[in-house]
């Protein structure tokens, strides 16, 4: 792999030990990758602290948190002096809300270790957003910036939606980054590589936010890793706007492993059909009916069979403040089942606006809880004896009966919050 | 070492060689544990046993740990690299990699697991490997040489 000048001297030493560990890191990867050279990154995305036992243990075994960053964030087993990031980076979502560890199952030890995790990442230059959705706390790359993210739903999100340009990383490869403001240019960074390859033809409107779940949960089967570019011969009516296209590229990324798409008419790089596919004619047409929508639909409430529910969760990816104001509306003045919880995350930046507008109130006087930081399938946690889950959200509802043997049904935010007021599940495909 | 039991009067297990391109290097042998479908790190494996725990998956329920994993590539959450570096950690990671479709999270996953990775090969190694073969893997030299269980 080609190294410049700079990038031979990170690597030669002249920056320090942690630097050109994250050198040799970005070395092996790109060398793994078949990369020909890196470029330059100003914008990382990625998990940095520690939140289970095995690294508290590590941490108090190989030598604090250096040892921790440098074996999981740089893959060195010497323990190298991590110095501040050179590069912007933004802390992801993480096991548990620290804020609710009683009701997330986490020991007050493993928070203060947390929290001593997160003054140490704060300190090197982490913006402890602690979110899914780094872009809206204000990390909006530009078109044709090139990042370094972790996260399937916010490298889709970053790619598609905002244009610019980024692998799905790991906590290794974004380590090195923010010490080098180096990733290996391959894959998304390439111009080429961003083109559609599928044609995904609409014989239906897709308006309300499940709609678009239920779109991109169809995509992403069908296309797996590839590129999908959405036409439709009349146009797309309404124009998505955040939280549809939120929930659409989180639905496509966890059916399939798609990174990259194009919406015909919205998205950056799709002005027209014939620019998204760059010419090329694609290599394959589906198209996406009536029947498609019910099975899809059908498929994300397979799990289902009781309609007792004990839990309704929303918030993946990461509720928007508009979303916000939406449950705490239809929540007003009613009161969650006693049989039921209601659980609702937000990034914690936006639970102050929360707080601030009444909807926290609101939610909170109805039974109902504002929480930050994580979600169910990240830290596992559901109220105790929850059996049958409602969600707003196709990939939970992908995840959730897979990593906790639970039942989840798949609906909209209004049949999910009457879930929560009944207790029953009554929701049904439009 | 399981051993691989050639009875006195048989010819010798015939050796099949294919040849790919280094992904991570070094040498390795151990016996053949093979699968078509994707595997997922985050949510798809317990790093304590190497088992695939992917409800659905073919190989559910089994455990990789020092084997030779012949697989499609990765899928599902970026924390893929993360979950196998913790397998190395644990002593529980496959012993090489052998996978056809690179993407950005397979490379780093091997990278940081340190086991010898290859990929682009001469023939699909899921059409010339089974489960229980014997694999030694030459990565630096692009190597795999098959011997075929008895």
């Amino acid at each position: 792999m080609h190294l410049s000048d700079e990038e031979k001297a990170m690597y030669d030493g002249r920056d320090g030990p942690a630097v050109q560990k994250a050198m040799d890191l970005l070395v092996r990867y790109g060398e793994a990758l078949d990369a020909e050279r890196l470029v330059e990154t100003n914008n990382v995305c990625a998990t940095i602290t520690s939140t289970t036992p095995f690294q508290r243990d590590f941490a108090q075994a190989k030598g604090g948190m250096d040892a921790v960053f440098s074996e999981f964030s740089l893959d060195s087993q010497e323990v190298v002096a991590i110095p501040k990031f050179k590069t912007f980076t933004s802390h992801l979502q993480l096991g548990f809300d620290p804020g609710q560890p009683e009701r997330m199952g986490v020991s007050e030890e493993t928070v203060r270790f947390y929290e001593k995790s997160e003054r140490h990442a704060a300190g090197l230059g982490a913006q402890i957003m602690n979110t899914c959705t780094p872009y809206q706390l204000g990390n909006i790359p530009t078109r044709g910036e090139h990042c370094a993210w972790m996260e399937s739903s916010a490298v889709i999100y970053c790619n598609s939606v905002l244009g610019a340009r980024t692998n799905t990383e790991g906590r290794e490869s974004c380590g090195a980054a923010m010490l080098t403001g180096r990733i290996p240019y391959w894959g998304y960074h390439l111009p080429d590589h961003r083109l559609a390859t599928h044609v995904v033809e609409l014989d239906v409107e897709i308006e309300s936010v499940q709609d678009w779940g239920l779109l991109g949960y169809f995509i992403g089967e069908h296309v797996q890793e590839r590129v999908p570019v959405v036409h439709s011969r009349r146009g797309i009516a309404r124009v998505p706007n955040l939280p549809r296209l939120k929930h659409f590229g989180a639905a496509a990324s966890s059916s399939g492993g798609v990174e990259m798409y194009h919406i015909v008419g919205v998205t950056p790089e799709a002005l027209t059909l014939e620019q998204a596919l760059g010419g090329q004619a694609p290599r394959e047409v589906l198209r996406y009916g009536e029947a498609d929508r019910r099975r899809t639909y059908e498929k994300l409430n397979t799990t289902a069979t009781s309609a007792d529910i004990q839990y309704v969760m929303l918030g993946c990816p990461h509720y928007t403040i508009e979303q916000i104001w939406e449950a705490a509306q239809l929540l007003e003045g009613r009161k969650v089942h006693p049989d039921c919880e209601l659980w609702i995350f937000t990034p914690r930046a936006i639970k102050a606006l929360a707080d601030r507008n009444g909807y926290t109130r609101i939610i909170e006087e109805a039974g109902g809880i504002l929480m930050s930081d994580s979600c169910s399938a990240m830290s596992r946690a559901v109220p105790k004896g929850t059996r049958t889950v409602a969600l707003d959200s196709a990939k939970q509802a992908h995840y959730l009966p897979a990593i906790l043997g639970i039942q989840a049904w798949f609906g909209t935010t209004s049949e999910c919050i009457d879930a929560a007021c009944t207790g029953r599940w009554t929701g049904g495909l439009q | 070492m399981s051993a691989i039991h050639v009875s006195p009067a048989a010819a010798p297990a015939p050796v099949i060689v294919i040849r790919g391109r280094k992904v991570v290097g070094g040498v390795c042998e151990g016996e053949a544990l093979v699968t078509r479908d994707r595997i997922s790190g985050w949510g798809g494996i317990d790093p304590r046993t190497g088992s695939v725990i992917e409800t659905r998956h073919e190989l559910k329920g089994q455990s990789f740990a020092g084997k030779v994993l012949v697989f499609p590539g990765a899928k599902g959450s970026s924390g893929w690299s993360a979950m196998f570096h913790m397998t190395r950690l644990l002593n529980s990671a496959p012993a090489a990699f052998l996978f056809n479709e690179m993407t950005t999270k397979m490379a780093l996953g091997a990278v940081v697991t340190h086991a010898p990775a290859m990929t682009d090969f001469d023939r699909d190694p899921l059409d010339c490997i089974e489960t229980g073969d014997w694999v030694r893997v030459d990565a630096d030299a692009g190597v795999v040489e098959i011997t075929k269980r008895a």
